[in-house]
């Protein structure tokens, strides 16, 4: 209770003398807690290596350089490959969410057991990371582009859905009210009053996946999935690091363009 | 035109909000409903068009039991009923000419109306709507950069554009400033009375209750408490709907009554 009265002046405090013994003993218990994981972390560690670091990082950036211009053509041609897998990765995941967004929201979905199902595939799709699904894909369809599209597609159906699904279940509700109210169907509904309410939503969540695609499918290829980061992969196990720096710069300019294009879309719809 | 009879509407965990209600409106007759928030004057008419379903008792709009109709023939039955809202339920990203013709939607095919393929005299109709309605000049403006009387202007011309028999209005006024709800008013009962239309119409202000309908009925808990003229709308009938107060502090007779306001009770 925040209101006390002392020396007959009601007093008022925002929490109660309990609540503030309670808070104070969870922040002990805490820093205790940190204290006990630090030590076993340094246990853990052998800190002559440690000490060593900055000398072999050093010396690991001095073997980057000069680095091998001639490469970039190399890095171009896998880049190619590494957005594709990010575009039709994206795409496939976006035919695929459409339905099974439409399927989970509470005021679409046409019975709880659909929603059910909807969901686990949500749920499912989204607590594998891209790296793990492409480990697996490659297993089964070999590695390549494929496997690399497959593995982001899966992922980003999760991604995708979750956010459009909760979108829709925020949809304001009066213009459908309205236009169910004109005697339009149910489908007519959806054309005339969901999808111009969800459409900059949508377009602003595929775009942001697409930008989280094109990161995540330059890693993939070190798994197998294709692109550029198969590239990596194999100039790093040359210890080819004069190369392994042209990719890592040509990886860091597509990001950044990525972002800026995803960026400028975004604000361009709302 | 519309007979209602033991109306009663039970929400899933909550109080009853309609409780046996009886209501019958005439053809060309213009209802106002008042009453409290929380009366069930929004469930009522959304009873009427099915927007809500109601638990017991039957309606009948031009010798149809609205109750029992199956999915298709109650499409046929809401294209004859317009509704107008509170907050005018426009589809903001689209234009104001794509809102007043989703008042066709229900004669219209699917795949027409996707590619918003109207016929030619539904088009003109929706344009002279709203020419009517004063906005000709925005028919290409989209409807989120309409002001609120004029996004209830559309809300209007979407509701005629339907051809209905019945309007029925939600709060029409609640979101608009005392000149705009008072045009706003007078253009909804101007054009129902030159298309001889019914109305059951929703509203919170008395006074423009009383200004522009012929009948008032005052709804309290889900029960008719008073329907009659406005001019017999007095102190114990507004008691009676909303309760205990000073009513004739604020109307505008200003008798005795107006001034004792400053000696209060």
């Amino acid at each position: 209770m925040p209101l006390t009265e002392k020396d007959g002046l009601i007093q008022w405090t925002r929490k109660s003398r309990s609540e503030r013994i309670r808070e104070h003993l969870i922040w002990v218990g805490a820093a205790f807690l940190f204290v006990l994981a630090a030590r076993y972390i340094s246990g853990q560690t052998i800190w002559i290596f440690v000490l060593d670091a900055p000398r072999q990082a050093q010396d690991f950036i001095s073997r980057m350089f000069p680095p091998d211009v001639r490469y970039f053509n190399r890095a171009i041609g896998a880049l190619w490959d590494t957005i594709n897998i990010a575009v039709f990765g994206t795409l496939i995941a976006i035919v695929f969410s459409i339905p099974i967004a439409i399927l989970a929201a509470k005021n679409t979905t046409p019975h709880p057991t659909l929603r059910a199902m909807a969901l686990a595939v949500i749920v499912g799709s989204r607590s594998v990371n891209s790296l793990i699904w492409a480990l697996l894909i490659v297993q089964i369809t070999g590695p390549g582009l494929f496997a690399g599209v497959l593995a982001i597609g899966i992922r980003s159906v999760g991604m995708i859905s979750k956010l459009l699904y909760e979108s829709i279940e925020e949809i304001n509700r009066e213009p459908i009210e309205a236009t169910l109210a004109t005697g339009a169907s149910r489908a007519q509904t959806f054309v005339y009053a969901y999808i111009p309410q969800l459409m900059p939503i949508f377009v602003g969540i595929t775009v942001y996946r697409w930008e989280i695609n094109i990161r995540e499918s330059t890693i993939i290829g070190i798994v197998g999935g294709g692109g550029i980061g198969f590239l990596l992969n194999s100039a790093i196990n040359r210890l080819a690091w004069n190369q392994a720096v042209v990719i890592l710069i040509t990886i860091l300019a597509t990001v950044i363009v990525a972002e800026w294009v995803s960026a400028k879309v975004r604000a361009k719809v709302t | 035109m519309v007979k209602i009879h033991g109306l009663i509407k039970e929400y899933p965990k909550g109080p009853q909000a309609l409780k046996g209600v009886d209501l019958t409106v005439g053809d060309g007759q213009i209802v106002a409903l008042i009453g409290p928030s929380g009366a069930g004057k929004s469930t009522l008419i959304r009873c009427i068009n099915r927007l809500i379903d109601p638990t017991e008792g039957s309606i009948e709009f031009n010798g149809t039991e609205m109750t029992s109709l199956s999915t298709r023939a109650l499409r046929t039955s809401r294209r004859t009923i317009g509704m107008i809202f509170q907050e005018y339920a426009l589809v903001e990203r689209l234009s104001v000419m794509e809102n007043v013709l989703s008042g066709q939607l229900g004669y219209v095919g699917f795949w027409k109306s996707a590619r918003r393929q109207f016929p030619q005299d539904v088009v003109e109709n929706a344009l002279k709507l709203l020419k009517r309605v004063g906005l000709s000049e925005y028919v290409d403006t989209r409807a989120d950069a309409l002001s609120g009387g004029q996004r209830q202007r559309v809300g209007i011309a979407r509701a005629l554009v339907q051809q209905p028999q019945l309007l029925l209005v939600d709060e029409p006024t609640a979101s608009l400033d005392p000149k705009t709800a008072r045009q706003i008013m007078r253009l909804i009962v101007e054009l129902v009375r030159e298309r001889s239309l019914s109305a059951i119409i929703n509203i919170h202000d008395v006074q423009l209750a009383k200004m522009f309908t012929e009948r008032i009925v005052g709804l309290r808990d889900g029960v008719i408490v008073y329907d009659g003229a406005p001019a017999d709308l007095d102190h114990a009938a507004l008691t009676a709907i909303y309760g205990e107060e000073d009513w004739e502090a604020d109307t505008d007779s200003g008798e005795p009554a107006a001034a004792e306001v400053g000696s209060g009770e």
